[in-house]
């Protein structure tokens, strides 16, 4: 770098600089992001001179990718939007949907009850009181025909949070396609199918690590042949930011994850490069504006790096880290509810800034019940607001460049391998989860930050500071307990009305495929098809796997 | 010299947001308490032995699911039932500000909401259990 800007910046220290703050010192000693990163007072040519931008950014749809996944970005099409939605029955969910798509949202996002994500139908004792109320609760093929009726799946696209039981709702999703006349081989959507941040952070899972991975490599094969477009993961960083980590945790316990079922399917005899471009991940973006810009542009480039160097992928789309973006849940405050608008909005610029291929804005209740209609329309119109009047998505990375961008960059993805270096240490990431290392590391994070609001290092406007005397927030979504029951009745006619030999017979073949060898996923096909439900399936699946327990 | 309160925190149901849950255990036991944490997937039956076998002062329950109506209320009947209803019962988590009556009414002592600070907790414990 020429050396007068060194000289020039030593000179401003000094004069300038040194003038102000001999008089008036700064706000505080030193500044820090989320990740304890130090920031600099200012960047300059100086924290980027070492690096070559060929090599170290280069260009959009091109390895490392550091710039977007695809050449042209937000100029050829925005991003999806994509709320994550789903409560009581299918029929009422199935009603959010239009609504949701009327209004112009672009792809589907489906969120299951508890009992479903864990594999219990509706009328299992331990669903009680939980049955619709996180999500919509789909007991059988029957309840997914009624959720996507009158939507046709050869026209969107449709990401399932689903993890522990995903092989029997992409099951069901397939054959509600074959109802409607879709092929399997055209279906677009996503599952999320990561086990590994279930043990971390999340706690949906049923079976022991070893069995969750083979069912999930088992996902892999059958999707490469039968749903090639479709992602068969979606690996997550977002429930363990939730659950407390910090950027740099986030960035590298996800990859750490991704590494892990990479080498997963490569020793399930899955060649790198038939299955890496399906591999999807999903982040969340928080309110440390320009780490979280800083941060998905680190973990493009970190990711395309592993994939090249440690599991010499050959094609460039097995490099590409495409992801999904949420907003952060946990930023959002129940004091001054409106403020959340605000929080959002700027979360998920960053996430637009940052290259996201698909965005979920939370709403302004959040903290209180699962959303109303009326916020999430304010949410998802904050999406658009930023796609159609800003005119941020007009340029391609239009942060690229910026010295503090560039260096944070940087910064994030050197601590973010470090990390990974030790989980590698360790083991993997399957290891660092069964020892509760990555458990340990984001319950710490968690608590610090708890601290650090408590002792107000950390503002958070409404909460610790700027508080008013107000009403809590009465508006909101409440799930009629009735659910459970229309749940219940919908379930006895459908087991009374199936082939119930049909279902013991697929039942049975199922089990003899887990305890084999063979790919789990076309004998589930088969259950659901007959209306096997989706506790009988994960049942028979649990006699053979047997079932995790916290450490 | 008075013994340690001793606190169970439990999540109750299918719920597995437990960061609350594991930061309120820490902050009580920086507190000086004895904590004991079940782990999320808890039956109310599962939890009410716990507290019993643990010799618990205070049980405080965690759902962020909305399951509260049903699970919280079974935790305080089961006490009841096994005659250790003087161990008291708190909850937190996603609780609509109206459900508050309704699980008060049922025995459940305090319900703390987003934005309670471990300060206020640690506080109600104190004022309100008598080792």
């Amino acid at each position: 770098m020429p050396k007068n800007i060194r000289e020039e910046f030593e000179r401003w220290e000094k004069t300038t600089l040194n003038k102000v703050i001999s008089k008036s010192p700064e706000r505080e000693p030193s500044f820090m992001t989320t990740s304890h990163v130090e920031l600099k007072r200012l960047y300059t040519p100086l924290d980027v001179a070492d690096k070559d931008y060929c090599s170290d950014l280069g260009f959009p749809g091109e390895f490392p990718f550091t710039r977007g996944v695809q050449a042209t970005m937000y100029r050829g099409r925005f991003w999806t939007m994509r709320q994550y939605a789903g409560f009581a029955t299918p029929e009422e969910t199935n009603k959010r949907y239009k609504y949701l798509l009327e209004h112009g949202q672009t792809g589907l996002s489906v969120a299951f009850d508890l009992p479903t994500q864990i594999g219990y139908d509706s009328d299992h004792p331990l669903s009680e009181g939980e049955v619709g109320k996180v999500g919509v609760a789909i007991d059988s093929l029957k309840d997914m025909e009624i959720l996507f009726d009158g939507i046709p799946l050869d026209k969107v696209s449709t990401s399932m949070t689903i993890n522990s039981t995903a092989a029997i709702l992409l099951a069901m999703y397939i054959a509600v396609a074959e109802k409607q006349g879709v092929k399997s081989e055209i279906l677009q959507g996503t599952i999320q199918n990561d086990i590994l941040k279930e043990y971390a952070a999340r706690g949906t899972y049923i079976y022991p690590p070893l069995e969750s991975m083979r069912i999930i490599t088992d996902i892999f094969s059958f999707c490469k042949d039968r749903v090639p477009r479709w992602n068969t993961i979606s690996i997550s960083g977002y429930h363990m930011r939730e659950a407390g980590c910090t950027a740099v945790q986030e960035v590298a316990f996800t990859l750490a994850d991704g590494i892990a079922y990479v080498e997963a399917a490569i020793r399930a005899g899955l060649d790198v490069d038939s299955f890496a471009s399906r591999l999807a991940f999903f982040f969340c973006c928080h309110n440390n504006f320009i780490e979280e810009v800083a941060k998905f542009r680190a973990a493009r480039r970190l990711w395309a790096k592993i994939m090249k160097e440690r599991f010499k992928a050959k094609r460039d789309e097995s490099c590409m880290l495409r992801f999904h973006t949420q907003t952060a849940g946990c930023s959002l405050t129940a004091q001054q509810p409106d403020n959340n608008v605000v929080r959002v909005a700027f979360q998920a610029l960053a996430a637009v800034l940052g290259g996201t291929q698909s965005l979920h804005t939370n709403s302004r209740d959040e903290a209180y019940s699962l959303p109303t209609e009326d916020s999430v329309r304010i949410a998802l119109r904050t999406q658009q607001i930023i796609a159609y009047e800003i005119g941020v998505p007009d340029m391609i990375d239009p942060l690229g460049g910026s010295y503090a961008v560039e260096a944070l960059t940087d910064e994030i993805e050197k601590k973010s391998l470090e990390y990974i270096d030790r989980i590698d240490a360790l083991g993997g990431a399957v290891r660092a989860i069964e020892t509760g290392y990555v458990q340990g590391e984001i319950g710490e994070s968690a608590y610090q930050y708890q601290k650090e609001i408590e002792t107000k290092k950390r503002i958070v406007v409404g909460l610790n500071q700027f508080q008013v005397e107000e009403e809590p927030l009465r508006d909101i979504l409440r799930i009629r307990p009735e659910v459970e029951q229309y749940q219940k009745e919908k379930l006895g006619r459908v087991r009374k009305e199936r082939d119930n030999a049909k279902v013991k017979q697929t039942l049975a073949l199922l089990k003899k495929a887990a305890q084999g060898k063979e790919n789990v996923v076309l004998p589930v096909l088969e259950a659901v098809k007959v209306y096997a439900t989706l506790g009988e399936i994960s049942d028979t699946l649990r006699e053979v796997f047997g079932e995790y327990k916290e450490r | 010299m008075s013994r340690k309160i001793r606190v169970l925190i439990a999540k109750p149901g299918l719920d597995g947001h437990d960061r609350g849950a594991k930061v309120i255990a820490r902050a009580l036991r920086d507190a000086g308490m004895e904590v004991i944490y079940t782990g999320i997937r808890q039956t109310p039956e599962q939890i009410a032995n716990a507290a019993i076998q643990e010799d618990v002062d205070i049980v405080g329950l965690s759902s962020l699911s909305g399951a509260h109506n049903n699970l919280f209320p079974k935790v305080v009947q089961i006490l009841r039932e096994k005659k250790a209803e003087d161990i008291l019962v708190f909850g937190g988590g996603i609780i609509p500000v109206d459900d508050i009556p309704g699980l008060k009414k049922a025995g459940i002592r305090e319900i703390f909401q987003p934005g309670a600070s471990t300060e206020d907790i640690i506080k109600y414990i104190k004022e309100n259990v008598t080792t």
